[in-house]
């Protein structure tokens, strides 16, 4: 195999290079986009940027690829659930229909285990209704999808809950004296704790073994169905500490706003990451890196002039171009006009 | 030879959805007497509020008996809408030649998912998610604003939009004035009702309605018959935003304004719709006359909480959802009983 | 192309990735002739079926049919059925969903002047249909309210009203019983007084011999003859099909000297799975070798399926070295000390994007838990270990598995078994589609196997293997153990046992 092929065939090859394009891009646009400077104590940057705000989209990223893996689906409610937990963690803190506060409720930590908890209950809810009931995973997602926010409203009364509370900001801003964005810390944290889970016990294997073969996972003695609730408890914790985050940067509870359009961009970060949206292998890096990229390019997009609103439309133009390369049915098309091609140029050489 | 049960699953789920209409909606006229439920008017705005959500749910009616699905629908509906409120408000343009427009990317829009899904063989769920991402990003591409249509923007469009169309008199009542109220309809439901009736027809008395229930039943089998699966899944996709973009209009017709977080968790809706009425997920089995209770149902669900006045509007897409979730849970348990009867 | 002859298939080759599925096979069917098609499970009936009827596109060979000008290629099962090729599987290939009406004519409705479906004529008419099969039932009912021979009946009924001149019925009895059997068969008769040829494709002999006019014998993908019904009786037949000539069946004597101890290693008593076998009774000792015999089809994978929980028994108990046992799936025999590798390798067995390593593990995994994960170092250690062992052919370690040859990849799951250091060893088919040179290994490794202690149940197609290997043997015939061999074993005694009523 000659080495660019190599390169190419590599998992890692995909997010890398897409992430390494938009870099590009920037950098001929804005000479000053890898610039990094301190202001106020605190790291100061474009780069910083896309590193601080890619933090929700990478930690959702990691639950979205293990259920991927799993279920040969994707879970679509993870923003909604952001949305929740935020809405349940500033509800804990500032009372009901309190909608601005500066003294705490309940101590803060409560507060915070109860957003996550809530993702995880979410989670289990759509394990529940995959693992044991065989739903589509789209479709047992989709009831959370405009549920959660629903519900969201509710806990916080239809209004904005605002937690004026200095140390809540910390999560999604900056601890002080710490020049890096909190966030940062969160988003290794959780991948560190899921590539822990799954270097030091098997459910890495086992989810892999189920989301290749859950037949043969079964004879084998892995419990698939169990191996696949887990994966969306995951998921939902995922959502919980990422809606932590988000609610944290604007230290309220936007329940219409939080995380309005992530699971396209947590979809896509997995897609990105060389993963198979068909399931079986994954690769967590890459959809860490995948998320990254989505991030850079959100933020170029936004820097050209692209409101949020508006670059859904790109994203969705990538999502097709990655799944439809990724068809089977595609690579076999693919694959029959190359040989085509080459029995024909062949079929020329013996001719002359 | 043992009597055969014709009472089979999909027909209880079909009495259900039925019963429990009827029971909600005798609920609401008890509880809410006072407030005018028991109007026939009340009912009648049932169905001018969701002349739209109607034609997008017999849409995705015969999506889901092909065994897909299509979350596409509401965001499409906003585009729809924008694209009307857009070149009526702003550019001034005619709205005959609007709706044409409307109609052909309705065409096109699911001429190239049906094809992405028929023929490439690409999860539908995955596809119709990117388009609905796709479509409601064209909308904020389209204009971020929210624009009204008004009177002087378009006369003809406002004419239609609050045309009434009288019932029978004896169907009113007398208000407080003495003064007879007769109860009226608008336009979009004559369309609504016009659509849920094709569908019906198409679904029952043609060769290409057959292939859906076919396709949805086994699609393995459905080739192995020699019917041409992927046409008929294409065709299912092209038609459900087609009269997604028939919807489109209604529910324009009905709001009379286009922005970016219109019909929002609309697909929901028309899902729901489908499902409540006998709908299954894994396809094969439903009608149109089941997803119209369906919609009756969900109509009836938000037109509780606006009557309570003090619940949250968030209520009702709540119960929607609750609603979707436990039909989705009676469904596989149906179907749980019914493999277990026929080992 | 002579007058008489409705369908010649000659030098059929058809390859798929890795394995030649019909190497030159043949087959030929006269007018109004019933046409028996047989052979083992893999010997390519099948395959020959699905290149005629365009399901698969065969690699080479001729294929002429009467009334079609020049070699034919079906690309669909479309164009077979223009042809006049209808056919009928064994899955039942209609929509559950839809009515008994709507599945006979789905395709070819009736159409009113409107163009619009004639719901009634076409309910008269499957009506009528129905009714001439003598089956009188509500054809506006759906169709899964009836039960699987109706359906049956049905796809056949499909079948015959397409006007066809061959008609392929591809082992479409098995879930009928024998009234539904006579009536098939009056309809089979039926229509080769029509003229119409059929090719009948069934692992039960009784029904060759009780309608078919001739048979084609295959095996390994190839041809093995064409023979008459009068000049092969049956347990030439099963000769013929296994790959024995009847004449120089020489007995072969196990190999190695049985070490069998009085303790019993497993008993099951009436265990039973609805609809594939019926309740039976089995014991195996420490250090016995028990071969699982019977023709495919006959019920010998259920039955250690059964017992292992691959599919949970719904009656009877099961005792493993004295102590009841209860097993709701296969994670609960696992810890029992129990071992299956399963027939379906591609199903059931392989994992094939992950590594061989992780293959080789996987069981041993599963039993320790999730949380006692097995130290990288040791997952190597085992690997190898058992790659150097079963001699298994792979670039590294962590090659994906699917990468590996059908026989290596066999080996792989056999060592994912071995390394759970199992008490009690059920192999299905282990050495199908594997070389000669690895099958005698496999015989050898079992042999030692059973001398280490170890109890190991043995299920082949072929009997030679089985007579080298086993010293007691298990019948199998429709879903049922209707019997057991011991002591004096040989090819001819097995045969007869498998084929079971008159020689």
């Amino acid at each position: 195999m000659d080495p660019i092929k190599r390169i190419t065939k590599q998992q890692l090859f995909l997010p890398f290079f897409c992430l390494l394009i938009v870099l590009l891009i920037n950098l001929i646009k804005s000479p000053t986009f890898f610039n990094i400077g301190i202001q106020h104590g605190v790291l100061y940057g474009r780069l910083i940027d896309i590193l601080n705000r890619g933090s929700e989209i990478a930690i959702l990223a990691v639950g979205q690829t293990l259920v991927v893996a799993v279920s040969a689906g994707t879970d679509i409610s993870v923003g909604s659930v952001m949305s929740l937990s935020a809405c349940g963690t500033c509800m804990m803190l500032a009372g009901y229909g309190v909608n601005s506060t500066t003294q705490l409720a309940v101590p803060m930590g409560i507060g915070i285990l109860f957003g996550i908890f809530l993702g995880g209950l979410c989670g289990a809810m759509n394990g529940a209704l995959v693992a044991k009931l065989k739903i589509q995973p789209m479709v047992a997602t989709l009831i959370l999808f405009t549920a959660a926010r629903a519900i969201g409203l509710l806990l916080c009364n239809n209004q904005i809950t605002y937690i004026r509370y200095e140390p809540y900001k910390y999560l999604g801003n900056f601890i002080p004296g710490c020049p890096i964005p909190t966030a940062i810390f969160v988003t290794i944290a959780v991948i560190a704790i899921v590539s822990i889970l799954l270097r030091k016990t098997a459910l890495g294997l086992y989810i892999q073994s189920a989301g290749i073969n859950s037949r043969a996972a079964r004879i084998s003695g892995i419990n698939s169905a169990m191996i696949c609730f887990v994966c969306y408890v995951i998921c939902g914790l995922c959502a919980g500490i990422a809606g932590m985050v988000a609610s944290s940067r604007i230290y309220s509870a936007d329940s219409n706003n939080i995380g309005l359009n992530y699971e396209l961009d947590a979809i896509l970060a997995v897609a990105l990451g060389g993963n198979s949206l068909g399931g079986g292998k994954f690769n967590l890096a890459g959809a860490v890196v995948g998320a990254y990229t989505i991030q850079a390019i959100t933020t170029t997009l936004l820097a050209m002039g692209v409101s949020t609103d508006q670059a859904p439309v790109i994203k969705a133009i990538i999502v097709i171009i990655i799944v439809v390369v990724q068809a089977p049915t595609f690579k076999e098309w693919i694959a029959n006009t190359e040989a085509k091609r080459k029995a024909l140029a062949a079929e020329g050489g013996q001719k002359a | 030879m043992k009597k055969l049960n014709k009472f089979s699953g999909n027909t209880v789920l079909l009495l259900i959805t039925i019963v429990l209409f009827i029971g909600m909606y005798a609920a609401g006229c008890v509880i809410y007497s006072a407030k005018g439920f028991t109007h026939v008017q009340t009912f009648l705005n049932l169905l001018i509020t969701n002349a739209g959500l109607i034609c997008v749910a017999c849409g995705m009616t015969c999506v889901m008996l092909t065994g897909g699905i299509d979350i596409s629908v509401g965001s499409l509906i906003a585009m729809d809408c924008m694209i009307l409120a857009y070149g009526m408000g702003v550019k001034g343009w005619p709205c005959i030649p609007l709706i044409i427009l409307i109609l052909v990317i309705g065409l096109i829009f699911g001429a190239v998912q049906g094809y992405l899904i028929g023929y490439l063989k690409i999860q539908p769920f995955i596809i119709t998610m990117a388009g609905m991402f796709f479509a409601r990003g064209m909308t904020a591409v389209i204009c971020t604003d929210q624009i009204s249509i008004t009177q002087d923007m378009n006369p003809m469009f406002y004419k239609w939009a609050n045309a009434k169309i009288n019932l029978p008199g004896f169907l009113g009542y007398v208000n407080k004035k003495g003064k007879t109220v007769v109860p009226f309809i608008r336009p979009t439901v004559v369309i609504a009702l016009l659509v849920v009736a094709i569908i019906f027809f198409v679904l029952k008395y043609t060769k290409f309605g057959r292939n859906l229930y076919a396709v949805g039943g086994n699609q393995q089998s459905a080739t192995m018959m020699g019917l041409n699966v992927k046409a008929t899944k294409m065709k299912a996709y092209i038609l459900s935003s087609f009269l997604c973009s028939i919807g489109g209009i209604c529910y324009c017709l009905n709001t009379m304004s286009g922005s970016v977080q219109q019909a929002l968790g609309f697909e929901m809706n028309a899902i729901a719709s489908s499902v409540i009425g006998g709908t299954l997920l894994t396809g094969g089995v439903g009608n149109v006359i089941g997803s119209l209770f369906g919609v009756l149902i969900n109509g009836t669900i938000s037109t509780l909480v606006t009557t309570n006045g003090k619940l949250l509007s968030s209520w009702s897409n709540i119960m929607t959802a609750a609603l979707l979730c436990f039909f989705i849970i009676l469904q596989s348990l149906f179907a749980y009983f019914k493999n277990r009867n026929n080992r | 192309m002579e007058q008489n002859e409705l369908i010649v298939m000659r030098d059929i080759v058809k390859v798929f990735p890795g394995v030649v599925a019909l190497d030159h096979a043949q087959l030929t069917l006269h007018k109004g002739e019933i046409h028996a098609l047989m052979g083992e499970n893999g010997a390519g009936k099948s395959t020959i079926i699905k290149c005629l009827t365009g399901v698969y596109e065969r690699d080479a060979g001729e294929v002429f049919v009467q009334g079609v000008e020049g070699n034919v290629f079906n690309h669909s099962t479309e164009d077979a059925q223009k042809i006049g090729i209808a056919t009928v599987y064994q899955e039942v290939n209609l929509c559950p969903n839809l009515s008994v009406a709507e599945n006979l004519f789905i395709g070819r409705e009736p159409l009113t002047r409107l163009g619009t479906i004639d719901w009634r004529s076409m309910n008269k008419r499957a009506k009528e249909i129905m009714k001439g099969l003598g089956i009188s039932i509500d054809v506006t009912v759906a169709l899964e309210n009836y039960s699987l021979a109706i359906q049956q009946m049905i796809a056949i009924a499909r079948a015959v009203d397409m006007d066809c001149k061959v008609l392929i019925l591809d082992e479409p009895t098995s879930s009928l019983d024998d009234h539904e059997v006579e009536k098939l068969f009056d309809v089979m008769r039926d229509l080769k007084k029509k003229g119409v040829g059929i090719i009948f494709v069934t692992h039960f002999l009784e029904q060759v011999y009780a309608v078919c006019d001739r048979i084609t014998v295959m095996r390994n993908g190839g041809f093995v003859g064409d023979y008459s019904i009068s000049e092969l009786p049956r347990v030439k037949l099963v000769a013929a099909m296994l790959g024995k000539d009847f004449d120089d069946l020489a007995a072969i004597k196990p190999e190695g000297e049985a070490n069998i101890s009085p303790e019993v290693m497993l008993k099951a008593e009436g265990l039973s799975h609805k609809g594939t076998v019926k309740p039976f009774d089995f014991e195996i000792h420490k250090g016995e070798v028990v071969g699982v015999t019977g023709l495919l089809g006959s019920g010998r994978s259920e039955m250690v399926r059964c017992i292992y929980g691959a599919d949970k028994a719904q009656t009877g108990k099961e005792y493993m070295k004295g102590k009841e046992i209860n097993i709701k799936a296969p994670i609960d025999a696992i810890k029992q000390g129990m071992a299956y590798l399963p027939d379906d390798r591609k199903a059931d067995g392989c994992i094939g994007e992950l590594s061989v390593r992780d293959n080789i593990i996987l069981a041993l995994q599963a039993r320790n838990g999730m949380f006692k994960r097995v130290p990288r170092a040791k997952q190597i250690e085992i690997a190898d270990k058992f790659i150097d062992m079963l001699q298994i052919k792979t670039a590294s370690r962590e090659t994906p598995l699917s990468q590996l040859s059908g026989g290596n990849q066999q080996k792989v799951i056999l060592a994912r078994w071995l390394c759970t250091h199992p008490d009690f060893l059920i192999l299905d088919e282990p050495t199908r589609g594997i070389d000669i040179g690895t099958k005698t290994e496999f015989q050898k490794l079992i042999l030692q196997f059973a001398k280490e202690g170890m109890s190991v149940v043995f299920i082949s197609s072929e009997i030679e293997e089985m007579l080298r290997t086993c010293t007691r043997m298990c019948v199998m015939r429709d879903g049922e153990k209707v019997g057991e061999i011991e002591g004096d074993m040989t090819q001819e005694s097995v045969m007869s046992a498998i084929a079971g009523g008159e020689k």
